[in-house]
């Protein structure tokens, strides 16, 4: 396992290298430096662009510059986002990139839930109407033109309804009444909070199995659920950081039915495809053959070992979910590494928008190395050599 | 005088016969698989609808007035006199209404579909012929040259490609033809290639092919005429995927104003955005100005995507029923 990990982190390394060089070709690419953006901006004389020259070792030769790159992203000096102006780009970055982790996090495990359980019903009831209906809608929502789906989201929910916010981070007028907390605080808080209670429903799983019998460990589990869900609304209930933590909350709401919308109806046609194999196989016959109840042999026998192209198709798809995800925020001005890109070459300020791609590819690439590890962990059959 | 007898076929008569009866086999299978011909029917409509644009610029609709950027058209007295100005509701004249700028919706939407047609086929053909060259390539001669192009589709596979095309936007000018090329190209070095290359190495096993080694064919000469023909209904397959891909990335990209196009059903509801039709009611009292062109290219990429679908259930032995 150990030495797998070592080849793992090894290749991942060198596929990062691999797309600095490319990013850095792409810079490259372009006619000009970065600092010709300026050339016709009044507020920036020659002296200065001169100067910024020289700060990013433009005026070096070629293999030198590279080398240069590749120190700067080592050490996480992006450089200075010309937008945000005195604002180095690593700090905007550091300040983004966890709303956008937060957002992924949230709507994968909510899209993963469904996909799965409802993939597994329709390949069971195979040629009903419930399998036609959901392949044609299921199709429709996974190519849906994605701002077309979140501005609709937005008109029922947010301007019909009433009930969510119209996109945005915070609500400004709750959020004044307390100066002294600022949002991201309260954003971290939200990240502890929830990563703490992650770890609570795990570690009593864990320890659930370890005591009992299957059914033990549910029992257990659930009741660690209902006791970590009840202190979390007792916080947002008794606290002011509670308070506004639930209003960020109630923003994320939105972007996360899309993007599970979006993304659910993929999984659901991948685990129907998947189920359909594995329907197939001896072994399920098997169980049916010993007598055992239709549910168990779909929950136990098939939809387990169904599950594994899914976690595949998973890192296969990591990039495009990515790439939902940019659409999705910039519709929701979800203020996370997506929609600071966007806008970064809207306002034509290239350090940040290269910071914000490298990024992108190193969250790409850790997700890709957790989905490895879960793949690993998942199928047994897979050695580690 | 017995062999006069024998009626001897031309090949090529052979061929047509066997062509059409696997192509009538495998139609029956698309038809079983019920979510294909629905994709083909919209794809159909849509080819029909974009093929009929220049058909009524030549004959009916007046240039000045339908033509999809430069059109302009002047509202009715009684239209005047109930308020109305552009963007007009649908009304006999122009069956889908007008845009804030007085230019036809339908006209706008009809000329548009031959662009995303074009864009998503031409993409995907030069993603599929890459990856099923390569695939093919990579499967025939193993080694250095398979491990190299498997590391690179493993490096393009994480590629955030619309991230990629955001930051592309603002070094080089992307029309129409150099985004279906990036698309292409980045694409064809992808995932396609690690799933075409296993299908082709399935294929070099086969007896045949070392039959047509021991003959004296060239590795050209097998790859072209042995491996890649038994991998072309899987790259068909991948072609669909890949035509639904290019359409929907191009609309966003027009979404978001970085596309160098006249027109495109992404730009028409760009328009609508900026122009501030997007907001609260605006939605549905102004549906004309978003609703058809955001419907077309939901619908064209469905319609794409299910015909794949309905390919993979003759293409996949084992999606077939049981």
């Amino acid at each position: 396992m150990r030495k797998y990990l070592v080849k793992r982190l090894f290749q991942i390394v060198l596929t990062l290298f691999i797309y600095l060089t490319i990013t850095f070709i792409i810079l490259q690419a372009q006619p000009g430096d970065i600092t010709n953006v300026y050339v016709l901006n009044p507020k920036i004389p020659p002296e200065v662009r001169e100067r910024l020259r020289e700060q990013l070792g433009l005026d070096k030769p070629l293999f030198f510059q590279y080398l240069q790159y590749l120190q700067n992203m080592a050490t996480g000096n992006l450089g200075i986002s010309f937008s945000q102006y005195p604002r180095p780009v690593w700090e905007i970055i550091k300040e983004r990139l966890p709303r956008t982790v937060l957002l992924f996090l949230v709507a994968y495990l909510i899209y993963f839930f469904f996909g799965y359980q409802m993939g597994k019903l329709i390949a069971w009831k195979r040629s009903g109407v419930l399998e036609y209906s959901s392949t044609i809608i299921g199709s429709f929502l996974y190519t849906v033109f994605t701002p077309w789906w979140a501005l609709l989201m937005l008109w029922i929910f947010a301007f019909k309804l009433g009930w969510l916010p119209n996109g945005k981070f915070i609500t400004v007028e709750i959020w004044r009444n307390f100066r002294d907390i600022s949002a991201n605080q309260v954003f971290n808080l939200i990240l502890i909070a929830g990563g703490a209670m992650t770890a609570f429903i795990f570690l009593s799983y864990y320890l659930g199995r370890r005591l009992g019998t299957r059914r033990a460990a549910a029992n257990v589990t659930v009741a660690a659920v209902i006791v970590s869900v009840g202190a979390i609304a007792f916080l947002i209930a008794s606290t002011t950081v509670g308070y506004l933590a639930a209003d960020i909350l109630k923003h994320l709401i939105l972007p996360v039915v899309t993007l599970s919308t979006i993304n659910f109806a993929g999984y659901m046609l991948l685990m129907r495809n998947s189920m359909l194999e594995t329907i197939r196989e001896d072994y399920v016959m098997a169980a049916r053959a010993k007598g055992l109840p239709d549910r168990v042999v779909r929950n136990r026998h098939a939809a387990r070992n169904a599950l594994l192209p899914i976690v595949t198709s998973f890192i296969l798809a990591l990039a495009t979910v990515v790439d939902g995800g940019i659409i999705t925020e910039t519709l929701f001005s979800w203020p996370g590494i997506g929609l600071t890109m966007l806008n970064a070459i809207l306002s034509e300020d290239m350090p940040l928008a290269m910071g914000a791609l490298v990024f992108t590819g190193i969250f790409l690439l850790i997700g890709h190395l957790v989905a490895d590890l879960l793949y690993a962990y998942l199928d047994p059959r897979i050695k580690y050599s | 005088m017995e062999a006069a007898q024998v009626r001897y076929q031309p090949l090529w008569r052979v061929r047509l016969g066997l062509m059409r009866k696997s192509l009538a086999t495998n139609w029956e299978l698309f038809r079983d698989s019920k979510i294909g011909p629905i994709g083909l029917a919209i794809i159909l409509f849509f080819g029909i609808f974009g093929a009929l644009h220049p058909l009524l610029m030549s004959t009916v609709w007046d240039a000045a007035i339908y033509d999809p950027v430069t059109g302009y058209d002047f509202p009715t007295d009684a239209q005047l006199k109930q308020g109305l100005t552009h963007p007009l509701p649908p009304s006999t004249k122009h069956l889908l209404g007008t845009d804030p700028w007085g230019r036809d919706i339908l006209s706008q939407l009809m000329y548009s579909t031959r662009a995303e047609f074009f864009l998503g086929v031409f993409a995907a053909f030069v993603t599929v012929f890459i990856g099923t060259l390569i695939g093919a390539i990579s499967a025939y001669y193993g080694g250095f040259t398979d491990t190299f192009f498997m590391r690179l589709a493993d490096v393009v596979m994480l590629f955030p490609l619309l991230a990629f095309l955001i930051v592309l936007s603002a070094m080089i000018n992307l029309n129409l033809y150099t985004l279906a090329i990036v698309i292409g190209v980045i694409g064809g070095f992808g995932g396609i290639t690690v799933v075409l290359k296993s299908q082709a190495l399935t294929i070099k096993v086969k007896p045949y092919i070392e039959a047509a080694k021991v003959s004296g064919g060239s590795h050209l000469h097998i790859i072209t005429t042995h491996i890649i023909p038994n991998v072309l209904p899987l790259s068909f397959l991948y072609m669909m995927f890949n035509v639904t891909g290019a359409i929907f990335t191009e609309a966003v990209l027009s979404f978001f104003g970085l596309m160098n196009i006249q027109m495109s059903w992404g730009l028409m509801v760009e328009m609508a955005n900026i122009s501030g039709y997007l907001v609260g009611d605006a939605v549905t009292k102004y549906w004309w100005l978003f609703w058809p062109a955001s419907l077309s290219i939901s619908l064209l990429c469905t319609a794409f995507y299910l015909v794949g679908r309905g390919i993979d259930e003759i293409v996949n032995p084992r999606l077939r029923k049981r």
